[in-house]
């Protein structure tokens, strides 16, 4: 199941980390961070490429021994970073990019929030909600 | 004494209003004995009555001893409906005596009875006096319900005197009074005044079409529906009238929903900001005016989350309705909803769901439960970012249940909902106006210095009088620069450089000209201007070298030069050589001495212009290079993902 999931600034400084509670939180902030190394490397990889939501999801970033870590980068190079569990073999890709899909929309519904600073770590219980819903479901 | 006649009708001697008529007879039927309907009421109950109202003992033993009960020996209805009065006045501040009994008072409060179920918030008000609740609760309430709500509420409705702040539930002891919360900022001035306000309160029986705000005690004490902020927003001629006037209490109405008075002037602060109800309101300019309210930046974020349903960053009337209407209870004290309450959904779906979160809501009974707006929240959330099919589910059930409360935009809810869809999809899949400002910004870092620099020295060269001066359709044509730059910036230097350029060649072309009137060096560079019109295209980089060396002269001789006509070829083929003087010319010697001069001087400042011109030769070399390099990195990475990109 979920382990977490992360959504990072552009200048790479966390906006937004949840995780369950069982996980430890300072492992999945560390493979969160770690992670960050090979984004950057996909990303610029990839080039300058336009809006094309394929070139959005970065896919499995890389697999370790106990979870697998999936990216996700927008055009303002907001990473999300969802890390799940290895064990959790029923986690399809086309579900993984929908979940990205809706970590997007809600966190353009944070932009668009007038009282919400760029920078700003994430305070939205609207966007709460939906990381919670995402992390219990697939459960 | 007066308990004599008081006995002998109670509605003759004490002048009840409708309102308090309702409210002691649902008192009355709590307090009742039994139900035999003697009328006789069970003294236990009205002693619990009577400590919930949280006098004192002693004022409660001169109430009893006025109303007539301590006499009689018990509580008849009379004496109930005195002892009631009596507790008003005491509650209020005034002397217990049956002189008070005639005014027109607030509705005595009393703590810890659950009076109403569709007054109450909370099933037993927290703190409160219990003994009274299970004892008069039970009964009370369900007859409470059907009887008092028709008899005694819906004159509250109407915006006429009732100004007393009744809200029995509630403990005056349990908060402070709250210091008046005026919107300085807003124009109108709502005073929030706590329960000192009810001191105020017969001064202001006079004050009938002002329908004020009376101010909560504390968020989790209510007890019924505070509904004050809605009779609030009056007229804007009351605005100034404000202060410490009574409430009107809807007390049967949801505090969600918004008054006439309160649309009313809601739509004129929506005009304030944008003339066109139709319009929109930006998400600055909102958030500018919302700031004004003082409340904390989180509350105001999360009250724009709950108000701006279809999420476009901007305030339609409805959504700023909504805003405005979730600021002014919050300023009452009311707690933010987690949701968006039912009565303040954008008036297309006014559905009768069961209300959310916050404790007053919670015991609405009236309004039919359906699925919790929460849900409904997320499952439009939701439906907003997976298919339609979602949507579906949730659509039928916001059709079904309609209140029609506001007078809002007659829109289906599923019209609304696809246009959030709709909205919200491509949102994401477009790229934003963050990535545009980005690529934006991408652009401008590299060309700036090359410009500048040559653009500084140029201007030092005179090349804008020279422009100025030169053939209109010069200038035009030195527009075209090469291609290889990048448009933006380049476009005047490039210009200019060209125009250098062409003088350039003028030197070498010199000889050509020598034998003309003119002097030789200057009318060069401005036949070379009118030349170069037709050749711009064949501009590069060499020009730009050429160009400036050539200005120099060009400058103070412009007028003169004006003669020549365009005969060189091409001046391609003018290679960026240093300047090269032919010997004196031939024309006349009287002028050899003063051409040398010229010469010397012309020499001089388009070695400068050479040398700066070499500069940048040099630097967009630089660029061409690693532009090069980059051009076959991003190649040779393509042809890495090219296999990738099937994955």
């Amino acid at each position: 199941w979920r382990v977490g999931i992360a959504v990072i600034a552009k200048e790479n400084y966390p906006l937004y980390i949840r995780s369950v509670a069982s996980q430890s939180e300072l492992k999945f902030h560390y493979t969160v961070h770690t992670s960050l190394d090979v984004v950057e490397e996909k990303i610029s990889a990839v080039g300058k490429s336009l809006g094309d939501q394929r070139e959005l999801y970065l896919g499995l970033l890389y697999p370790t021994e106990d979870y697998k870590v999936y990216g996700y980068v927008t055009n303002s190079k907001v990473k999300f970073v969802i890390v799940v569990d290895s064990s959790n073999t029923s986690l399809r890709d086309n579900e993984i990019r929908s979940m990205f899909r809706k970590l997007h929309n809600s966190f353009t519904d944070v932009m668009c929030n007038p009282f919400h600073n760029p920078g700003d770590p994430i305070q939205s219980k609207a966007f709460d909600g939906i990381v919670s819903g995402m992390m219990v479901q697939t459960g | 004494m007066e308990q004599e006649s008081g006995a002998a009708s109670a509605g003759t001697f004490i002048p009840l209003n409708e309102r308090e008529h309702g409210f002691y007879s649902g008192l009355h039927a709590l307090c009742q004995a039994d139900s035999s309907g003697t009328g006789t009421l069970s003294s236990c109950k009205v002693a619990t009555l009577f400590k919930a109202s949280q006098l004192p003992p002693e004022t409660l033993h001169k109430v009893t001893e006025v109303c007539g009960a301590k006499r009689l020996g018990y509580f008849g209805v009379t004496q109930f409906y005195v002892a009631l009065k009596l507790l008003a006045a005491a509650q209020s501040g005034l002397p217990i005596r049956l002189d008070s009994v005639t005014t027109n008072l607030p509705l005595p409060r009393f703590v810890g009875l659950q009076i109403e179920p569709e007054l109450q918030y909370s099933t037993i008000p927290p703190g409160a006096d219990v003994q009274g609740a299970p004892c008069g609760s039970g009964p009370g309430s369900s007859s409470w319900t059907p009887a008092d709500r028709g008899g005694t509420f819906r004159p509250l409705e109407t915006n006429t005197e009732k100004k007393e702040a009744w809200s029995p539930p509630r403990s005056p002891c349990a908060s402070p009074p709250r210091s008046p919360v005026i919107y300085h900022s807003y124009p109108y001035n709502q005073q929030r005044n706590g329960l000192d306000a009810q001191t105020t309160y017969e001064s202001k029986h006079s004050s009938r079409p002002t329908a004020q705000l009376e101010q909560h005690s504390s968020p989790s004490n209510y007890g019924t529906k505070p509904t004050m902020e809605h009779s609030a927003i009056a007229q804007a001629s009351s605005v100034e009238r404000l202060d410490q006037q009574a409430v009107v209490y809807h007390c049967n109405e949801d505090p969600w929903r918004i008054t006439g008075e309160q649309l009313e002037y809601y739509t004129n602060q929506f005009k304030s900001l944008q003339p066109d109800l139709g319009a929109l309101i930006l998400g600055a300019v909102a958030k500018h005016f919302f700031t004004k309210s003082k409340l904390p930046i989180p509350e105001l974020s999360h009250i724009w989350e709950l108000s701006d349903v279809d999420r476009d960053g901007a305030l339609t009337f409805s959504e700023f309705c909504t805003a405005f209407h979730l600021i002014v209870a919050r300023k009452n004290g009311y707690p933010l909803p987690e949701s968006l309450p039912v009565s303040l959904q954008p008036g297309l779906t006014q559905q009768e769901e069961h209300i959310p979160d916050t404790p007053e809501d919670q015991s609405i009974v009236e309004l039919q439960s359906g699925s919790t707006t929460k849900t409904q929240d997320k499952t439009e959330e939701s439906s907003q970012q997976d298919t339609a099919s979602v949507r579906a589910g949730p659509a039928p059930e916001t059709l079904t249940l309609r209140l029609p409360a506001f007078p809002q935009r007659p829109e289906p809810p599923q019209d609304l909902d696809t246009q959030w869809r709709t909205k919200t999809r491509p949102r994401s899949y477009s790229s934003t106006s963050i990535e545009d400002a980005m690529k934006k910004a991408e652009e401008p870092p590299t060309p700036p210095p090359r410009p500048q620099k040559t653009h500084s020295r140029a201007s030092s060269l005179d090349l804008n009088k020279l422009f100025q001066q030169g053939a209109p359709g010069l200038k035009s044509g030195w527009l075209l620069h090469p291609p290889a730059l990048p448009p933006r910036p380049s476009t005047s230097q490039v210009s200019q450089t060209q125009q250098i350029k062409v003088q350039q060649p003028n030197f070498a072309d010199f000889t050509h000209f020598r034998e003309e009137e003119e002097s030789p060096e200057k009318p060069d560079e401005q036949r070379l201007c009118s030349r170069f019109g037709p050749s711009t295209e064949d501009l590069t980089n060499p020009y730009k070298q050429e160009a400036p060396a050539g200005s120099h002269s060009q400058a103070p001789q412009k007028p003169a030069r004006r003669k020549y006509h365009p005969e060189t070829p091409n001046p391609d083929a003018v290679p960026p050589a240093a300047v090269q003087f032919p010997p004196p010319n031939k024309l006349t010697q009287r002028l050899l001495s003063k051409q040398k001069r010229e010469i010397q001087m012309a020499i001089r400042k388009n070695k400068e212009t050479n040398a700066v011109l070499t500069r940048l030769n040099s630097e967009l070399q630089q660029q061409l290079k690693v532009a090069h390099q980059e051009r076959v990195t991003l190649e040779s990475q393509l042809d890495l993902v090219r296999p990738l990109a099937s994955t």
